[in-house]
């Protein structure tokens, strides 16, 4: 990442909502980030955060209703994705923007092959007649390593296993060559070893075409592995920005320092008890006054239990939101 | 010697697999295929593998919850495979199971009290009022308050589920009982709570665990000896402290080598292991893992590996693998 580069996607305040039976639910609460051409980000946060949702406003697939932007901007290379009609908002993804979900099984579609869907998205954004598009189709399944593209690519996605089908997914999301990749846990249901086949096959890919990758993960090690950057969010807020090795050597906000800490990691030597983060996360619906996080921090005052502490900058790519950030130790 | 609390011996599980008009079997998959172990008393042995390597239908056969192909499981020494099925009942208040979706687990119409107080109801143990004091000793336990007693799962977060679902198991006082992937559909904050607990559990009341997991740094976290799996057979079974320290099978340290640690510039030489898990109905000749691996020499394409004791100081650390014993070079 360079200062002196223009961001490509610049998400100003963004406000989601969810009408749901209970109630309103502010999904994400005032996000604002850039992202870098080229540059890998993680998104982090444990289930709930709004993480997902982030990624699917940068798409406009939020589901509306129930979900709506209510407030905000996403400013993707000089346009404001959030004012665009559908019409050329659908122009823009698949083939400027593109999407990875997590459970391939589900993003394909089961009663097509893989040549029907993957020739669908090029004839659609590139003009290629379907022979072109055909082959075509069949470079880009050689390039993400599905052994015999040929073949492979008559066949139903049914018939290929989970790590098979992932890089269809990412064959098909690269097709057009985007200028950013959302890719919304895209090994998490995956084997470990196959894991660590897909996201080398990410890098490599991003390396060749020269993309923006936005990592949504709950997984810090996926993180630490793969991306520049890491984004932490909770409870629809951003707590913690910063490039990986300050986020992991030196978390700033007590959240990231106890999420760290909380991760099962393979150790030297066995612990009586794994460090915790004590309590829960709290619902969208009784949210605590000031910082969401106070009910479970330890270094929690008065202040923060009246106020909600804002995203501040610490250096120039470093912000967070904390009114006693854990302070840098040696080490 | 005396007996261990559990012994499987030689168990298999083959589900039939149909197909055609007449649906007629014509294949078997081989889901656990020839697995021997025991576990001691209070100890706890934590099985690794990926999905479809027949870790989950491992421990549901232990328990008889899926009747096994053949092989034996001994607790105290007493088959259970033999017992008849009126005897089963009083077999299985020795051991219980947790699992893995704490919201599939839990019925959505019985309170907490009712989830928990269950077992002790189908065994008949005790009156009306003992249950209800047991039920409440059982959430103190779990760390739970009292004040749940009449709520409801949905009311409840994954991981208090989670404890309500261990409550359950403990309820019988038993001296055995498998986990089966207990903390994976939990956030990573309220999975160490999960995991501190079980440990607290298997210390102060010396329960005996068989813990199912794919993530081998929660296996290290529980686990006394560790069994590695890999389609339907065992490929390495060593106390955790040997295995994870010194591992041998090259299954066993590519999955090591998988695993994305969360510290930054520590670029590993990554053990990528190429292809995929074949399937189980038709298992690759010799050694399961030949198709995969990097060591791989041609007596490993044609002969299976037998178990080879490779452990030092006494302990013992099996292997399954063609690189050790006598017909290594």
């Amino acid at each position: 990442m360079s200062s002196d580069q223009q961001p490509l996607l610049r998400v100003r305040d963004l406000v989601v909502e969810f009408n749901t039976e209970a109630g309103v639910a502010r999904a994400i609460d005032g996000v604002s980030f850039d992202i870098y051409p080229n540059e890998t980000v993680g998104l982090v946060g444990e289930s709930g955060c709004g993480k997902t949702v982030t990624g699917l406003s940068i798409l406009g697939l939020i589901p509306s209703p129930p979900g709506k932007i209510v407030q905000g901007s996403i400013e993707f290379m000089g346009r404001d994705l959030v004012s665009l009609p559908e019409e050329e908002l659908r122009n823009i993804r698949g083939s400027e923007i593109s999407m990875i979900f997590q459970e391939p099984m589900t993003a394909l579609n089961p009663v097509f092959t893989i040549e029907n869907q993957m020739t669908d998205v090029l004839t659609r954004h590139q003009g290629l007649t379907r022979r072109q598009a055909g082959k075509a189709a069949i470079e880009m399944l050689d390039k993400v390593g599905i052994p015999i593209p040929e073949q492979r690519i008559k066949e139903y996605p049914h018939q290929l296993s989970g790590g098979m089908r992932q890089r269809v997914m990412i064959a098909m999301a690269l097709s057009c060559g985007p200028k950013l990749l959302v890719a919304d846990e895209p090994t998490t249901a995956l084997d470990v070893t196959t894991q660590a086949q897909v996201l080398e096959q990410i890098s490599l890919l991003q390396d060749e075409f020269h993309m923006a990758v936005i990592l949504v993960t709950h997984d810090l090690g996926v993180v630490a592995e793969t991306c520049d950057r890491g984004i932490v969010m909770y409870c629809g807020n951003i707590i913690e920005s910063a490039d990986i090795n300050s986020l992991f050597n030196h978390p700033r906000h007590p959240y990231t320092e106890g999420l760290l800490n909380s991760i099962p990691r393979l150790r030297e030597k066995k612990v009586d008890q794994l460090p915790i983060i004590p309590g829960r996360v709290p619902d969208l619906f009784h949210l605590p006054e000031g910082c969401r996080y106070g009910d479970r921090c330890n270094r929690v005052t008065d202040q923060c239990r009246q106020t909600a502490p804002l995203l501040q900058s610490v250096t120039e790519h470093t912000a967070v939101s904390c009114f006693h950030p854990v302070t840098q130790t040696s080490g | 010697m005396s007996t261990p609390l559990l012994e499987v011996r030689d168990l298999k599980k083959h589900f039939p697999v149909k197909s055609g008009l007449f649906h007629r079997t014509t294949a078997h998959l081989r889901a656990v295929d020839g697995v021997s172990f025991t576990i001691e008393k209070g100890r706890t042995l934590g099985l690794v593998g990926e999905s479809g390597c027949g870790k989950s239908t491992l421990g549901r056969a232990i328990l008889r919850l899926l009747e096994p192909s053949s092989g034996d499981v001994l607790l105290n020494g007493t088959s259970i495979i033999d017992t008849p099925r009126s005897g089963m009942l009083s077999l299985r208040r020795k051991m219980q199971m947790i699992f893995q979706d704490p919201y599939s687990s839990l019925s959505p119409r019985r309170t907490v009290a009712q989830t928990i107080r269950e077992p002790l109801d189908v065994h008949s143990i005790g009156t009306p009022a003992e249950r209800r004091q047991r039920v409440d000793e059982l959430l103190d336990v779990v760390s739970m308050g009292l004040q749940v007693r009449d709520r409801y799962p949905h009311e409840f977060s994954g991981g208090q589920r989670q404890r309500i679902g261990i409550a359950r198991a403990l309820a019988l006082n038993p001296e055995f009982i498998v986990a089966d992937e207990p903390v994976s559909a939990l956030d990573v904050s309220v999975q160490s709570q999960v995991l501190n607990l079980i440990a607290d559990l298997k210390r102060d009341l010396g329960i005996a665990f068989l813990f199912i997991s794919h993530d081998l740094a929660v296996i290290q976290h529980v686990s006394d000896d560790v069994g590695v799996m890999y389609l339907g057979k065992l490929v390495e079974f060593a106390s955790a402290e040997d295995l994870y320290r010194n591992p041998k099978h090259p299954y066993t340290r590519a999955l090591i080598a998988a695993i994305p640690v969360p510290e930054p510039g520590r670029k590993r030489a990554r053990l990528i292991v190429k292809g995929e898990v074949p399937s189980p109905i038709n298992p690759p000749s010799g050694c399961p893992f030949h198709t995969r691996c990097a060591e791989v020499k041609a007596i490993c394409r044609s002969e299976l590996p037998a178990a080879v004791d490779v452990g030092e100081g006494g302990r013992s650390h099996l292997v399954n693998c063609h690189l050790y014993g006598k017909a290594s070079d």
